[in-house]
């Protein structure tokens, strides 16, 4: 009678994990896959018809169409430029002072920090808008006290320099979410190994760079993946602050705003949802392209540390 | 409070409405519409007026969000469920509505007569052989002026484009006043109260615009380019910082007292009225030798068309033949300062301001925006792409004759003009 002992069904997971991915699927692998599908087709007259890669043809072939995808696409890495370079030293700056013990008040900096990642798109855009316009905003007039005015322009209309303000007042808001991640992972750095580099006579600065910063690593390169996600899915903030047609001259245009603008039309253009669909099967693989890299180029490389 | 006061008139309006079935004999005639912001004078005025003259006959005006008007009409009427009349959107929006079966053709419906072609315009089928809509206003560009600021520099109106520019320096030498409120940040002023305010005096208005369809004119004629060269010039003239002034700015700006010339569009009138203290007067867009024939872009907007699938067709179509006349005409035009009627018949009008736009069609000749009837669409759209390259050509990043040749190279490769 020895037979052999079945391992039972564990049910339970199937169960507990049911709800999580039944909503996902409902409302993000179902709506993925519809996208990618209707990428594939294009309409004639009322009715849809199979195109297989033509849209994609299109989109990267027809003169117009691709100098307003490179466009699109330039201005976006771009934007992502500002936030690696800007955004995240920053948040890793302000981590850094933030764990400092000697600090006081820094429940209240963090959360000062903080608050703008809080604040709705529109709320920012419109806010940045005012403070920035040349009539009614307070930069000219500040800049006048220090006796800058001669720096001030106005930056959201000036092609060269509307993107780049639009990138920091995105950083503006968003610099909060490294500084607590960092934070996080620094307060997480056990005492006995700053003890041992204190005893080792690291201190200050090189104790910064030496020790905690490679143990942050693994952080900062989250960090680094969710801003290009993140970037690369920006829409609101140019919608609120320059339109649909993210003037002047398509220089703040992003994927975001180009997708926007073929999907849904805008003023008398009427929407494209083919042709939207294909830009947004490109933003989805620009993205799983950018994290597929990273996952398997960086991350394994990444050393870990056990405490 | 407002908020509170359209609810109530809301569900004021449905009880009604249901009351009107309740009393059984009354036909009930809804109309679909997105200007919610005239459900008051609908009801107070132009509903009461008709039904004062049409026992037995009840409308309902039934608005919805001017955003989700389009989508929601759309969705109604493949459903059945769309109201009797509906309101239409000029140009493409409208006319797939009729090659969808959604509006009737009402080129015989008594009253037609009392518009004009360009009238008629916005809401016929390409070969003009059928109207689905009622015209029933238009919004007429020009350029208002700060009165008293112009009575303190002692500059008189311009009629030519050199009186104009001459004003204009005279304003800025002063130093008082900013001479010109327009910004190009939000791009369709460029376009709406730049190009297509000032264009028609070039291209000679519907000879223009129609040779334009034909193929028959290019957008890189020189017609079609000085009009730009115009733009071109106005930057000296504009405020600090006009790259990213906005709309509202504009407007501020100008009710402000702080700028003598704004470029309008007549719908500015009513607020304007209520918001400046100073007195205003208006000006057609200059041409360019004195004696010269004027053109004024008198846009259609807005208009009104029967659903076939009405139940109540005969009592929408009296309706409709109402809306037609001069009665109809002078009470809308009257409650709404600055949306004309299109009606042939001369309309009274209280507002000195809005006399004086429509005063313009007599001594100039009408015509609509030159890319909304067939041209914008393709992509890239023309519209879309008129208010980009207007913004670079007043912010001086892009020369008069390179945007003019991005224009016509964008429309020409999808528009082939019908031979």
């Amino acid at each position: 009678m020895a037979t052999e002992a079945k391992k039972p069904i564990r049910w339970h997971i199937a169960v507990f994990l049911a709800p999580a991915v039944l909503v996902y699927t409902a409302v993000m692998i179902v709506p993925l896959f519809g996208t990618l599908q209707l990428s594939l087709f294009s309409a004639d007259g009322q009715t849809r018809v199979f195109a297989g890669l033509d849209n994609f043809r299109t989109l990267f072939f027809d003169p117009r169409w691709s100098a307003s995808f490179w466009n699109a696409l330039w201005n976006n890495t771009w934007f992502f430029i500002i936030h690696m370079l800007v955004q995240n030293p920053i948040g890793v700056v302000l981590a850094a002072l933030l764990s400092s013990p000697k600090l006081r008040f820094s429940a209240f900096y963090r959360t000062a920090i903080f608050i703008p990642t809080i604040l709705s798109f529109v709320i920012v855009g419109f806010a940045w808008k005012l403070i920035l316009s040349p009539l009614w905003g307070v930069a000219p007039n500040l800049l006048d006290l220090v006796g800058l005015k001669s720096l001030f322009t106005p930056w959201l209309g000036k092609e060269e320099y509307a993107l780049t303000t639009l990138g920091l007042i995105s950083v503006w808001q968003f610099v909060g979410i490294p500084m607590m991640l960092i934070y996080a992972a620094l307060l997480s750095i056990p005492d006995e190994v700053i003890e041992a580099a204190e005893c080792d006579g690291i201190t200050g600065m090189a104790q910064f760079w030496k020790i905690k910063l490679p143990l942050i690593l693994p952080s900062i390169g989250i960090i680094s993946i969710l801003t290009f996600v993140g970037n690369f899915n920006a829409f609101d903030l140019i919608y609120s602050a320059q339109g649909a047609l993210a003037g002047p001259n398509f220089s703040t245009d992003i994927l975001g705003t180009f997708l926007y603008r073929t999907f849904f039309g805008f003023q008398l253009q009427i929407g494209d949802p083919y042709m939207g669909s294909t830009i947004a099967s490109m933003m989805f693989f620009i993205i799983l392209a950018g994290v597929c890299l990273y996952l398997f180029a960086v991350q394994t490389r990444l050393r870990r540390y056990q405490f | 409070m407002k908020n509170n006061a359209l609810t109530t008139l809301l569900m004021a309006s449905s009880i009604l409405g249901t009351a009107g079935l309740a009393v059984a004999q009354d036909k009930t005639i809804t109309i679909e519409s997105w200007r919610n912001d005239d459900l008051a004078i609908w009801q107070e005025k132009l509903i009461p007026a008709f039904e004062a003259k049409n026992p037995g006959i009840k409308v309902v005006f039934a608005p919805s969000a001017p955003t989700e008007y389009n989508a929601a009409l759309n969705a109604k009427l493949d459903a059945g469920s769309a109201g009797d009349l509906i309101t239409c959107r000029p140009f493409d929006a409208s006319l797939e509505l009729y090659n969808k079966g959604h509006l009737a053709n009402l080129a015989d419906l008594p009253g037609m007569e009392n518009f004009s072609d360009v009238a008629k315009s916005a809401w016929t089928t390409d070969d003009g052989s059928a109207d689905f809509c009622v015209p029933m206003a238009s919004v007429i560009h020009g350029f208002i002026y700060n009165a008293d600021a112009f009575e303190q520099l002692g500059i008189a109106v311009p009629a030519t484009e050199e009186e104009f520019f001459a004003a204009l320096e005279k304003i800025k030498a002063d130093g008082t006043f900013i001479p010109m409120a327009m910004g190009t940040k939000d791009l369709w002023e460029a376009a709406t109260m730049g190009y297509q305010n000032i264009g028609p005096n070039y291209w000679k208005g519907e000879e223009g615009r129609l040779a334009l369809i034909k193929g028959e004119q290019k957008l890189t004629d020189p017609q079609w380019v000085e009009p730009f060269a115009a733009l071109a010039k106005w930057k000296d003239y504009l405020g600090d910082g006009f790259e990213a002034q906005s709309y509202p700015d504009s407007q501020n700006l100008f009710t402000l007292g702080r700028a003598a010339i704004y470029p309008a569009g007549s719908w500015e009138i009513s607020v304007f009225n209520t918001q400046a203290d100073f007195k205003m007067g208006a000006f057609p867009p200059p041409v360019k030798n004195a004696g010269d024939e004027c053109y004024i872009s008198d846009h259609n907007d807005i208009a009104i068309g029967l659903n076939p699938k009405s139940p109540n067709a005969d009592a929408a179509k009296a309706f409709l033949s109402w809306v037609a006349s001069p009665e109809f005409a002078t009470i809308y035009a009257n409650a709404l300062p600055g949306f004309f009627s299109l009606s042939s018949t001369p309309v009274k009008m209280e507002d000195p301001l809005a006399q004086e736009f429509v005063s313009w069609r007599d001594k100039c000749k009408s015509t609509i925006r030159s890319t909304y009837q067939i041209l914008s669409r393709g992509t890239p759209n023309l519209e879309n792409e008129t208010w980009v390259k207007s913004a670079n050509v007043i912010n001086g990043t892009e020369t008069p004759e390179a945007a003019a040749k991005a224009l016509q190279d964008g429309l020409d490769s999808w528009y082939k003009p019908a031979k």
